[in-house]
């Protein structure tokens, strides 16, 4: 494996600057980095999800509690939790989510465009706040940015790291 | 042709011999709730809940993101390891995520418990049977999702012991409740997750 450009560990410094504890993920190579320093790190849980939903309802579950959370997923669980984000909207709870994005610029596969495609635009159909990372100098930037809204302002933010920033997955170029 | 269901329309009138009435089984296990934090499900398991405890800001109660109540659980219970959390819900909001069990079988908090009232219906629907009264089991669901203290609860001389480990238990724990499919009647409470939230928030944390 590369080694991992150095934003991630970055993002996982921000995350724990505002007092993250509870990281909730379903495993996607874009998050590899904040999921291992999840698991390395004492001071908090380390989650993985059988399906994405969970995660929200876990965030809320977090917020009656007073603890933050976060939820790491790829654009394609976005579909899966779409009904628990009215427990988000409805309920007004805070709510981060951090996707990586596939079918988004330069997909090789044709399964993740449908989805890929349809990410910002359910998102922000369910109230969710998008904010769209581009390039390595835009990530912390654009994550202090949605930490401070979700956290501080207690809105419901999710930050899109694209296919231009991550790269788009190779495949044969068959 | 496959197996269709049993058709059904509607609750049991009476509490037929031998099995269990909801709301009396589900008081009785929960017992004195003024220390617990509580989520419930949608509909029989929220009145259930909601009898036992009153209304009370100790209790989250859900009216709709079905299949929620577990991991709004479990994430509550990551940040109160100080508080018995416990979870009561129904099997046909259970089965809707029912990989939230496996979830919550690896991470083991030793705080949660889950209470589900398996009536086997789908009441609020107008009393379609659910997978449970077809042969499927939710407590060995909950074992084979990594939950090791697991009890199927069909009669009254079983309450105490469940109690005690809903109550007690070190480690995530799980309780099957069978109960007849009878209609104890519904219950108001506010369905204004917002306000729910920040009394329950107040409750907990002294503040919003």
């Amino acid at each position: 494996m590369a080694e991992a450009p150095a934003w991630q560990d970055q993002l996982y410094d921000l995350l724990r600057e505002f007092k993250v504890t509870q990281f909730s993920y379903v495993p996607d190579a874009g998050h590899r980095t904040l999921i291992n320093r999840s698991i390395a790190d004492p001071d908090v849980h380390s989650i993985s999800l059988t399906t994405e939903e969970e995660g929200v309802a876990l965030q809320c579950g977090a917020h009656l509690g007073g603890a933050r959370s976060v939820l790491l997923m790829q654009s394609s669980g976005v579909g899966n939790c779409v009904n628990f984000f009215s427990l988000v909207q409805h309920g007004r709870f805070p709510f981060l989510t951090i996707v990586s994005m596939r079918g988004d610029f330069g997909e090789a596969n044709p399964w993740q465009l449908a989805m890929g495609q349809s990410t910002q635009p359910v998102l922000e159909a369910a109230g969710i706040i998008c904010m769209r990372a581009e390039s390595p100098g835009d990530v912390i930037t654009t994550s202090r940015a949605a930490c401070t809204m979700a956290y501080q302002s207690e809105a419901p933010v999710a930050v899109l790291l694209t296919q231009k920033l991550l790269g788009a997955k190779a495949f044969s170029t068959e | 042709m496959s197996m269709k269901p049993t058709l059904s329309t509607g609750p049991a009138k009476a509490v037929d011999k031998g099995l269990l009435e909801r709301r009396k089984a589900v008081a009785g296990i929960l017992g004195d709730t003024k220390n617990m934090l509580i989520v419930t499900g949608l509909a029989g398991s929220k009145d259930d809940a909601l009898a036992a405890a009153g209304d009370v800001p100790n209790l989250f109660t859900l009216s709709g993101a079905m299949g929620a109540a577990a991991a709004m659980g479990l994430g509550l219970a990551l940040a109160q390891p100080d508080k018995r959390v416990v979870v009561v819900t129904g099997d046909g909001e259970l089965l809707m995520n029912v990989g939230t069990l496996a979830s919550i079988g690896v991470m083991n908090p030793p705080n949660l418990s889950i209470l589900c009232v398996d009536n086997g219906h789908y009441g609020e629907t107008g009393w379609q049977e659910s997978h449970t009264s077809r042969g499927v089991d939710i407590a060995k669901m909950a074992e084979g999702g990594g939950i090791k203290q697991v009890r199927t609860v069909t009669e009254e001389s079983q309450i105490p012991e469940a109690s005690k480990l809903l109550r007690g238990s070190n480690g995530a724990s799980f309780i099957l409740l069978k109960v007849a499919p009878t209609d104890p009647g519904k219950l108001h409470r506010s369905r204004d997750a917002s306000y729910n939230k920040t009394r329950f928030r107040e409750a907990v944390l002294g503040k919003n």
